[in-house]
């Protein structure tokens, strides 16, 4: 969820909103907030599945050091969801171990 | 390395207190800078810090960590320092780096460099750690300082160092609650001005006790705490399971010093200071040639001495490009020495001041 208000931060700059497609579902976000942190806000937490096991991973460290927040965006796999900029109509798949390209480049 | 070159005489890598602090410092002297940071802002840690800094005036306690970021970006703007965001530096050597913006690679002669590039986070091991909602105490106060968004609804903190006592505190101030701090050690580890504001708000600060495990099917649904004996084994029965969907992992920070391992700088070992410390000199000089370090890559320590490092290292190498006497250098090192010093007092500083001594005074150095 969004803090619009914040003790000492004070209230919520307005930015631009704009849709994000998440596995096929629309989600609003603010224009250049990283896509993770939309994510949280829509209650999004679960952003991948590791190769080996299968199991679930989330943000860790939101500073794109630990990498366990990979995504697919827009046909592009690995994408570090934390430290990437969200804009307009991006596409956002949950990966599935080491994913997979759209299609080659 | 990539094809395009460009040329800067005084590179920067990372733009925290301690890179900002060297870039406005030596580029007040006429040294010309470019500051390199893989954020979309520079500041480092210090947005992330709304709260008031310790210390003493001089140092700016009292000043919240964001407000003295938007200073030293102003000083930097000021004396027409550069800055390249969104640009990871991956390479070094000699006198090279390798750049990486926006899907370009580049090459970056320097005359020096300094390496500022903080610290990363220590993570922890328990059954479950990898379920989503189990983050560093950063992560989760980058999450809701920067962007304004809550990690979780209920949170338990492990760790009762200044990160886990000012982040759990923080949570609070985000609207999120906080179910208990967890710490190893008998005793609370952070200042007591912040473990008294944490006790006042009735969020328990439990010592001997420690995480055994998160569960949850794809996040984390509770956590199992537990007291544990004088060798850090859980005592039986004393298990208790909390509803929380959020766990900070709050137990230190280490150098992030990739880049001068592979410049080959020199390195030794300092627990206190957060692991393998990069070994430098009196004018935060590495062991090899036209490379500096300033910051928590030096050490872990604090914005405050940081910025202060950042300024010794920046007249350093002003003195070194020749834009500043050496007499004039002289002294204006030896202030900035004295303020780390002064930094580094009581016990938590003393500690770390020997530590830094050690550095120092390697015979590596010489
Ligand atoms: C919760 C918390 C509370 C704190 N409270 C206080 C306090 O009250 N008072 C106090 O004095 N200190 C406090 N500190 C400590 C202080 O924040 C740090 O000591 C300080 O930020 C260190 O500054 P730095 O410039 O060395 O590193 P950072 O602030 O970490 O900056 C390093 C920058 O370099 C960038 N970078 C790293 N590698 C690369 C690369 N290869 N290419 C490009 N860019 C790179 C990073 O992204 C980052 O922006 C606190 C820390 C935390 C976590
Ligand atoms: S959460 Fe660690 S890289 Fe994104």
């Amino acid at each position: 969820m969004r803090i619009f208000y914040h003790p000492i931060l004070g209230k919520l700059e307005e930015k631009r909103k704009i849709t994000l497609e998440v596995d096929g579902k629309k989600i609003a976000a603010y224009e250049g907030e990283p896509i993770a942190a939309a994510l949280l806000a829509a209650g999004i937490r679960v952003l991948r599945m590791s190769p080996k096991r299968e199991e679930p991973r989330g943000v860790f460290c939101a500073i794109g050091r630990c990498t366990d927040c990979v995504m697919i965006v827009d046909g592009q796999p690995n994408v570090r969801t934390c430290v990437t900029p969200a804009r307009d109509g991006m596409k956002i798949q949950t990966q599935k171990g080491l994913g997979k390209w759209a299609k080659k480049l | 390395m990539g094809k395009e070159t460009m040329n800067v005489e005084l590179a920067v890598v990372g733009g925290g207190p301690a890179g900002l602090a060297v870039a406005a410092k030596a580029a007040s002297y006429g040294v010309q800078v470019t500051v390199f940071d893989e954020n979309e802002r520079p500041g480092g840690q210090l947005f992330k810090q709304i709260h008031k800094f310790f210390g003493s005036k001089e140092h700016q306690a009292g000043i919240r960590g964001h407000d003295i970021g938007y200073s030293l970006l102003s000083q930097c703007e000021e004396f027409g320092v550069k800055t390249m965001l969104n640009t990871v530096v991956w390479g070094i050597e000699k006198n090279m780096l390798g750049i990486q913006n926006n899907g370009r690679t580049y090459t970056i002669k320097t005359k020096k460099t300094i390496i500022a590039t903080g610290a990363s986070e220590n993570p922890l091991c328990f059954p479950g750690w990898t379920l989503s909602g189990v983050m560093g105490a950063g992560a989760a106060q980058t999450m809701m300082n920067v962007h304004r968004v809550q990690p979780g609804q209920k949170a338990l903190m492990v760790g009762s160092g200044n990160v886990g006592l000012i982040v759990s505190y923080q949570l609070l101030l985000a609207g999120i609650k906080v179910a208990a701090i967890v710490e190893a050690l008998p005793k609370i580890g952070g200042y007591m001005v912040h473990a008294a504001k944490i006790r006042r708000t009735g969020v328990p600060i439990l010592t001997s006790a420690t995480i055994c495990e998160a569960r949850g099917e794809n996040e984390v649904e509770e956590a199992v705490i537990a007291s544990i004996d004088e060798k850090g084994n859980v005592m039986e029965g004393t298990q208790r399971v909390l509803p929380v969907d959020l766990i900070c992992i709050a137990v230190g920070l280490r150098p992030l010093a990739e880049l001068c391992w592979m410049a080959g700088c020199k390195f030794m070992f300092l627990p206190v200071l957060g692991d393998h410390v990069p070994i430098h000199d009196e004018n935060m000089r590495s062991t090899v040639k036209d490379i500096y370090v300033a910051g928590d890559v030096a050490g872990i320590e604090e914005a405050s001495t940081a910025m202060e490092e950042g300024r010794l290292a920046g007249i350093a190498v002003a003195e070194e490009l020749g834009y500043l006497g050496s007499e004039e250098a002289d002294e204006k090192k030896n202030l900035a020495r004295k303020r780390l010093e002064s930094l580094r007092l009581g016990p938590f500083g003393d500690t770390r001041a020997e530590a830094k001594r050690k550095l120092t005074e390697s015979e590596v150095n010489r």
